[in-house]
Order: structure tokens, then sequence, then C-alpha cells
């Protein structure tokens, strides 16, 4: 388990462009951890503090209440891996199986060892029939899963995935949250960027809201998605859940959920809560 | 108008065809979505649609594709510029890597079309004013994150003004607030004659935007008519495609609580 803590970090890009402004933040280890904002504000800058791609220009980083300012970016990778967006960032290797294996091979783990990660990476993601395929001849939503089994098969305590479920299929959602719930279940931190409400708040027990840079909102979905923090979100581009939205128009209080709502729909029609 | 007849395609060195017996009239001014799963053929049909397949990849086309009457198949690839855009589902892809500035590569578009300066710079301030975009025109394209790389490629594709136009998931990376403003710029093209393909996982945003949806599975055509309909056919999950929240909502609370129509209307709200 490795907690991580933010304290007071500021950003700045070399062109000038601020993207990060005192950003406080502590996740603790096997946290499940969602970041929402607007395009543009700081959650994929902010996310790189975490594995030291990226350096605070101000405040620090702390892995363990270590501050990691001095420690190398191999030596994070062993406990930060990062999904990234745009999964042709990510490959370089011409077969599926090569590129899952790279990332324990370089953490120095025997290849027999690399190849066996790799291929439950691949399981987990429903790529195992392709592990001789070049990545390149799979379509945007496949190369998405190969960068995820990538990282998953790196088995770092940390998970960071930017935008996990962009271009997938109802089914591709519904694997990528299964992925996330294992994770969960295995004590590993999951730290996650989406846009997609729905698929947030059913599967992070806390939202991080960003705005302009800095950290607006952090609470459970209910809180997040209550109708007293609508104005928030509005402030950043956001809008609740249709099921958050029903829930407030019939007056069954914060229903961020689907099934949350058809839970206090059954609670109000068996008279537990007033009609 | 743009018109496929019985089209199916194989891609440069594979054997199976991955479209079968694709038959789509799409209209001046019509906004037509595509849904379907993953590997259902969505992205390959806007690549044969904006004739990038076979013209540019290669592969193995059968059938025909004409825009407003001509048949394309002996068209150089230039000619299909003017005729179709297409945007591609990674921005990444389709920004340009020549220009230094937002501005510049917005202004690609139409500097390329050969237009006159002035039309050029007013095309270009209208695309990123459309999109919300303006104070972004002096950034490094490079330097962008995935949403505003996304909203830049799409002013590049409006700063074109193309009689059609082809989007392979236009709003995957975007937030609500830009899904919002994209939508409003395709309907606003639509209704100046611009017909529009949009591939979309995102049925919520094809509800409401879409007159007419088609639904692909396996490479194939299995459902294609008007997007209320379409949107609320029982077999869409069977397909793989989510359906608009407020159809999966409505199920999910059918016949529930004191009030059924009460909450009939507080699903269907906007």
């Amino acid at each position: 388990m490795t907690s991580i803590a933010l304290e007071g970090v500021g950003f700045v890009y070399p062109d000038g462009t601020r993207a990060l402004t005192g950003v406080d933040l502590k996740i603790g280890g096997g946290e499940l951890v969602a970041m929402i904002g607007q395009n543009g504000s700081g959650k994929s800058t902010l996310v790189r503090q975490l594995d030291g791609l990226l350096r605070p220009t101000e405040g620090r980083v702390l892995h363990d209440g270590a501050d990691v300012a001095e420690t190398r970016v191999a030596a994070l990778a062993t406990r930060v891996g990062i999904v990234f967006q745009n999964p042709d960032r990510q490959i370089f290797a011409g077969r599926v199986r090569t590129e899952v294996e790279f990332g324990p091979r370089i953490l120095g783990r025997a290849p027999d060892e690399a190849a066996k990660a790799a291929r439950e990476a691949l399981q987990v993601v429903g790529l195992a029939d392709l592990v001789d395929a070049n990545p390149y001849d799979l379509g945007y939503s496949r190369r998405k899963l190969l960068t995820l089994a990538s990282v998953l098969a790196m088995n770092t305590p940390v998970v960071v995935l930017d935008e996990p479920t962009t271009g997938q299929d109802a089914r591709g959602v519904a694997r990528v949250q299964r992925v996330v719930r294992e994770l969960a279940a295995a004590g590993r931190t999951v730290i996650a960027i989406s846009h997609d409400m729905r698929f947030v708040a059913e599967t992070f027990a806390r939202v991080v809201v960003m705005g302009g840079g800095r950290i607006i909102l952090d609470g459970s979905p209910d809180e997040v998605f209550a109708e007293a923090a609508w104005p928030m979100l509005a402030s950043t581009y956001l809008e609740p859940t249709l099921a958050a939205r029903v829930g407030v128009r019939l007056g069954l209080g914060s229903t961020p959920t689907e099934a949350s709502l058809v839970d206090a729909l059954s609670k109000q029609s068996s008279g537990i809560l007033p009609t | 108008m743009l018109e496929l007849h019985g089209i199916g395609y194989r891609y440069a060195g594979y054997a199976t065809p991955v479209l079968h017996d694709i038959d789509l009239r799409l209209a001046d001014g019509e906004l037509v979505g595509v849904v379907g799963a993953n590997e259902s053929g969505k992205s390959t049909l806007c690549l044969i649609a904006s004739g990038l397949a076979p013209g540019s990849i290669g592969g193995g086309l059968t059938g025909s594709l004409s825009i407003d009457g001509v048949d394309m198949a002996r068209q150089p690839l230039h000619a299909f510029a003017t005729r179709v855009g297409i945007g591609f589902q990674n921005p990444a892809t389709q920004l340009s890597g020549v220009t230094g500035s937002v501005f510049e590569e917005v202004a690609l578009g139409p500097m390329n079309l050969g237009l006159p300066a002035r039309e050029t710079v007013e095309r270009t301030k209208a695309a990123l004013a459309t999109l919300g975009i303006t104070d972004l025109a002096e950034r490094e394209p490079r330097r962008l994150s995935g949403g505003q790389a996304q909203l830049v490629v799409i002013a590049s594709l409006l700063s074109m003004r193309p009689a059609h136009l082809v989007l392979d998931e236009p709003t995957a990376q975007l937030d609500p607030e830009g899904t919002r403003l994209v939508a409003e710029a395709l309907r606003e093209l639509a209704s100046t004659g611009t017909g529009l393909l949009v591939a979309e996982h995102k049925t919520d945003l094809l509800d409401g935007l879409c007159s007419r949806v088609i639904v692909l599975d396996a490479g194939r055509i299995v459902l294609d008519g008007a997007a209320d309909l379409v949107l609320a056919d029982s077999r869409l999950e069977a397909w793989g495609v989510e359906p608009p929240s407020r159809i999966r909502l409505g199920r999910a609370l059918a016949g529930r609580g004191s009030d059924p129509s009460a909450i009939a209307d507080a699903v269907l709200a906007r």
C-alpha cells in the first residue's frame, strides 16, 4: 500500500501556462478516487505529478510521507502506473505480448514471470486471444485496453487511469468497471480521470472535482452529485447524472446512480420516505 | 447527397471483409448517427465514406460510393477534400503537426483550399468562436489537453465548410460543456445543408441531435430508422449499444413508486 499526498502543489508549464494552483490532496492506500472537471482543468497534469513525469513547480508530492522530489522516475514507476488518455503515446512494440511484457521486464522481473504477468493482464482486459497481433492492427478501443493491460502487468500499488472508458462500448465500459473493482478488492489504489459521470458515480467511492487548476469539491458520489453541489459542478461545466437529477425532481434526495434511485423509490413507496 | 451502394470492404493484408452490403444515403442537411459495438465497423464506414479507404490506406472495396451524383471510384483523393471532411477518433492523429498555433491549425484547411486571406481569417475566427475556444488561438497545438485538441480538430473541419462531414466519435474526450458546444455546432452545420454522419458510443448525445440512427453489427447495417425508434429498440443492448439514459432509466423505474406518471415526467424533463 502506498499513500499519496500533495501539499500546496502548483504547476506551470514551460510555455507559461498555469495548470495547477495550491492543490492539497491525500489519497490513502486502497482508495478508489475519480477526478472530474472540464477539459483543461488540470486533471491530467495533476496525475502526472504522482509518478514524477512532471515535477511540481510549487509545493511537494509525498509517497508514504516521503518527499519524492529526489526520487528517480524509474523508482516511482514501481509504485505508480499510469495509463495515458491517448494509447498511441504509450504503445511502441510490434506485438501485443511484447508490449505487455515490457513493463514487468523493465521492473526487473524474470522472463517467465513477466510472461505470466502479461498473460494474466491480457486475460483480465479480454485480449488473451490477440497476444501475437500487432497493436496497430487493433481498433482504438482495443488499443486502450492493451495499454491498461500493460500497466496492470506491472502490479503497481497505485494505478492511474486517464479517461479509461473513452471509445469503449457498453461491454467495454463494464469490463473497465470490473477491472477497477478487482484492483480495489486486491487493496490497490485506483485514481481515474473521467468525463463519464455515470461510470464515476457507479464505480468510485470518492470523487474529486477540479476547476481552474484547483480542487473545488471532494467527497462521495452522494455528496458531489447532491443538489447543493450542482452550482459547483456547473462552475466547471459538469452536470450530475440523469439519475441524480430525477431523484431531486422526485424529492428523493441524492441518488447519483440508477441503483440508488430505484432503491430510494422503493423506500418511498413502502412509506419509509415521505411521498 | 452521399450514397453508398452495396459496399463491402477488407483491409489490406486481410482476407476477411469487415463490412458487408452497406447501403446508405445521406441527404443534404441530414444528421445521421451510427452506433454499434466496438469492432462493428463504425470507423471503417467513416473511412470509406470519406474516401480514405481505399484511397489512402488501400484494401479491397466492392460496391460504389457517389457524392452529389459523381461516382467517386475514378476520382483522385484530393477530389474528396472539398466534398467530404472527416474527423478521426483520436485528435492527436489529425493535428497537422506543421503549425505553431491553434489559429494557424484551424486556418490551414481554408488556406489549402486556396481561399482568400480575408475569408480564411473570418472562417477561422468563426470556427473558434463556435466551439468556445477563441482563448486557445495562440496556444501551441501539441501542448493542448486531449479535449482541447478534439475541439481544435472539429474547428479545423468547420472552417473548411465541407458539403458532407463524417465524424468518428467527435466528443469522446470532451467534457459535457464541450460536448454540448459540438452538438450545437453540428446542428447549425446541418441547418446550412451539410450532411453529417456521426459515429458515437454516447447515445445520450445522438438522442435529440440526430433525425436518423443506423446500427452496425459485425459489419452489417442491422437497423436504420428514425432516431426515436432506433434508440428505443429493445435489441440495442444485444448489439452492444447502451440505450440513452432516459430510455434506460425509464425502463428501470417503470411501474415503480406511488405515482408512475410523475416518475416518467421527471425522467423525460430536459
